[in-house]
């Protein structure tokens, strides 16, 4: 099945109910798959009037209590980051697919890219911690999604799964295990006294337990700074309270949340940064090199945001250079630069969009400013 | 609380108090605004209709309208600007128990939310949009809205309104909603029975309260408080089942109040279990 349809029944597998949609290539086919199973199963589809519309809707599904789910692209990833924000503020877990293509505006509609990176790290305004993933085979995202609706729910956050055009459309054997083999987690529900409920204060991890609409609880829920209670509350020191915790649980549990994997880093000189789609891309030049006698290993991020940072460092005091293969003109590389902060030389391998990276332009880059 | 405080707490008591988080009064909206009123009205009509309040949510968007949301001791969501009812929709269709009101602004629900609108009452999702119309955008100050008559001032439009303003009935009738009244906040009870109607129709339901924003609108139109109030008094004609093209506010002429439609047909929610769900399904399932 494709990457795609292969998203659509990770979501099923994960348990959500709810999905909002709106078509555009090439993400279209995750609500069609989602238009045709949801209803067999309890759940419900529906294509709103806009992008916009679909993310308030899957906001509005998980605080009545719907594990809820959209997905996009480019342009319609651009309307939904107003509600995104809603969706950090409110602590109200939701997963929400981006099948990157290239950019900026409509740019190709139908050719991949990995150009959205930055924005599913600070799209929306203001600051905030978000959870980004990045699936590098239909298999893969398969599982992701199912984790991701699982970060989205324990840490009652927002999870953005970045793929691409490629990953999405490209038709892969993907095994979908037994339901029992499956794990998913589910929010933390408010117990107790009624009365004594505050919807904001700090659980376990740093999340509050959260009351559904029609638990009983008479939660408000507001896009405004909030107290404890969930009240606006138009101050200095509530905007710093409320800050800190936000961020918090997100920062605080970065051992929890980020996941990486590496291949032939132990013995590398030379280690390739990549994620998503060029991740293909950077394990082939790894094998390459390896057959040519230079000793390149891979980092290959699974989650990109937040950013495995000591990952990086710690690499970077063993290596003699690093590469970011992105499909972008320098996004994560940014990250990257900023994390190495000089220890070793730090070369971008990006490519403004609409194809995937060679493995031999890495090499290449790697043979000629690393000069080996 | 003194005893003492209590029993003064005791007499002066609302009757909707126990609707109400007492503990956020006093509330934002300036002295002669419309917007309590419209805002009690309401809930008293959620009061008086007997729906499971333990199973009601108010959704608001942002605006001083948008305020209600948080006063109200039901679950509650004030959400971003237009957005109301999109989020509404999305919690409407994730559990279907929900009684789902959505209370905002003119602005909110017919400008930045106006598509939004237009697709919810052409779907007929069962939900009940009360907007207090107040001719602009009061909370940033008074600027021109979709509302605003033809040639009054506001902040944006210091010489007048160049363009004509929505007849918010006619709209709500041609995009499908299956319930739409009109009402002014002087209209108080007529406002609560629209809202029990309105929460009795199993799909989308609006009921539009003109309101005074003495502060920003009024103000700089040369009503005062009681001028508005008046005008809603002399100008008013109540005609139930007046055609929607009869409905524009032009307060010269008069300004038709009442219950335009009031034709209930399948919800959303109801079509959606028909056409999109096989018999031998099993039943939908509430959501965790
Ligand atoms: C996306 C966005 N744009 C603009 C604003 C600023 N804003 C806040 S309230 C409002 C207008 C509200 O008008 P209305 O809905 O009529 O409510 P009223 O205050 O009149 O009750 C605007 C433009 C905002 N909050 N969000
Ligand atoms: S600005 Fe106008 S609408 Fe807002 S609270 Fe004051 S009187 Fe009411
Ligand atoms: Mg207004």
């Amino acid at each position: 099945m494709t990457g795609d349809v292969a998203c659509a029944e990770g979501a099923l597998a994960a348990g959500c109910l709810f999905f909002g949609g709106y078509p555009i290539t090439p993400a279209t086919e995750v609500a069609e798959r989602m238009s045709h199973r949801l209803p067999e199963i309890g759940g419900t589809y529906i294509q709103m009037e806009d992008e916009i519309a679909a993310m308030a809707s899957i906001v509005g599904a998980s605080c009545a209590g719907a594990k809820s789910m959209t997905s996009t692209s480019g342009p319609g990833f651009s309307l939904m980051m107003e509600n995104l924000g809603l969706a950090v503020i409110t602590e109200t877990p939701c997963v929400v697919v981006n099948v990157q293509r290239a950019g900026p505006s409509t740019g190709l509609p139908t050719q991949g890219a990995q150009g959205d990176m930055m924005q599913a790290r600070w799209g929306s305004h203001g600051d905030y911690e978000i959870i980004a993933m990045a699936p590098a085979s239909a298999q893969e995202i398969f599982y992701q999604t199912i984790d991701a609706f699982n970060l989205a729910e324990k840490y009652r956050t927002p999870v953005l799964i970045m793929t691409d055009e490629v990953i999405g459309h490209m038709s892969e054997r993907v095994v979908i295990p037994d339901a029992k083999e499956i794990k998913t987690i589910e929010r933390v529900k408010a117990k107790g006294r009624k009365d004594r409920y505050r919807p904001y204060a700090a659980g376990a991890l740093g999340v509050p337990p959260m009351a559904n609409a029609g638990d009983g609880y008479k939660v408000h829920v507001t896009g405004l700074t909030h107290d404890e209670m969930g009240y606006p509350a138009m101050t200095v020191e509530a905007q710093a309270v409320m800050m800190e915790r936000l961020m918090g649980k997100i920062q605080n549990n970065r051992d929890d949340i980020i996941r990486y994997e590496e291949f032939m880093t132990e013995d590398a000189d030379y280690i390739i940064v990549t994620y998503g789609v060029s991740a293909r891309t950077g394990r082939a030049a790894v094998e390459e090199a390896r057959a040519q006698g230079i000793k390149v290993g891979m980092l290959r991020l699974i989650t990109v945001w937040p950013f495995a940072e000591e990952k990086i460092r710690d690499l970077a005091s063993k290596v003699k250079g690093m590469v970011t293969v992105e499909i972008n003109l320098g996004q994560v590389h940014l990250e990257v630069e900023r994390c190495v902060a000089g220890r070793v030389p730090v070369k971008l391998v990006g490519h403004p969009g609409g194809t995937l990276i060679s493995p031999d332009t890495v090499i290449h880059t790697i043979k000629q400013e690393f000069g080996v | 609380m003194t005893t003492a405080q209590e029993a003064q707490r005791e007499a002066v008591k609302h009757p909707l108090d126990d609707l109400l988080r007492t503990e956020r009064i006093p509330h934002i909206w300036c002295p002669g605004c419309g917007i309590g009123t419209a805002f009690s009205s309401c809930l008293m009509g959620m009061k008086e209709s007997g729906i499971d309040l333990d199973n009601t949510v108010m959704v608001s968007g942002i605006g001083c309208s948008g305020r209600g949301a948080g006063y109200v001791k039901l679950d509650s969501y004030h959400t971003t600007h237009g957005r109301a009812i999109p989020f509404a929709t999305g919690m409407k269709l994730a559990n279907t128990d929900l009684n789902v009101v959505v209370f905002s602004g003119d602005g909110d629900l017919f400008a930045i939310g106006g598509n939004h609108f237009i697709h919810a009452a052409r779907r007929n999702v069962d939900l009940t949009v009360v907007c207090v119309n107040n001719f602009n955008y009061g909370m940033t100050g008074g600027q021109v809205a979709a509302t605003t008559p033809h040639l009054a001032k506001t902040t944006t439009t210091p010489l007048g309104n160049p363009d004509s303003p929505f007849n918010l009935p006619l709209l709500a009738y041609a995009c499908g909603a299956s319930y739409v009244a009109r009402w002014t906040t002087l209209h108080a009870r007529d406002l609560t029975s629209a809202i029990i109607e309105a929460l009795a129709n199993p799909g989308f339901s609006f009921v539009e309260v003109l309101a005074p924003c003495p502060i920003n609108y009024g103000r700089r139109n040369k009503e005062k408080p009681l001028d508005t109030l008046r005008l809603f008094q002399e100008k008013s004609i109540i005609k139930n089942n007046a055609h929607p093209t009869e409905l524009d506010v032009d307060w010269e002429r008069g300004v038709v109040l009442g219950t335009f439609v009031n034709n209930p047909r399948p919800c959303s929610t109801d079509m959606y279990d028909k056409v999109c769900r096989l018999e031998e399904k099993p039943p939908k399932k509430s959501a965790a």
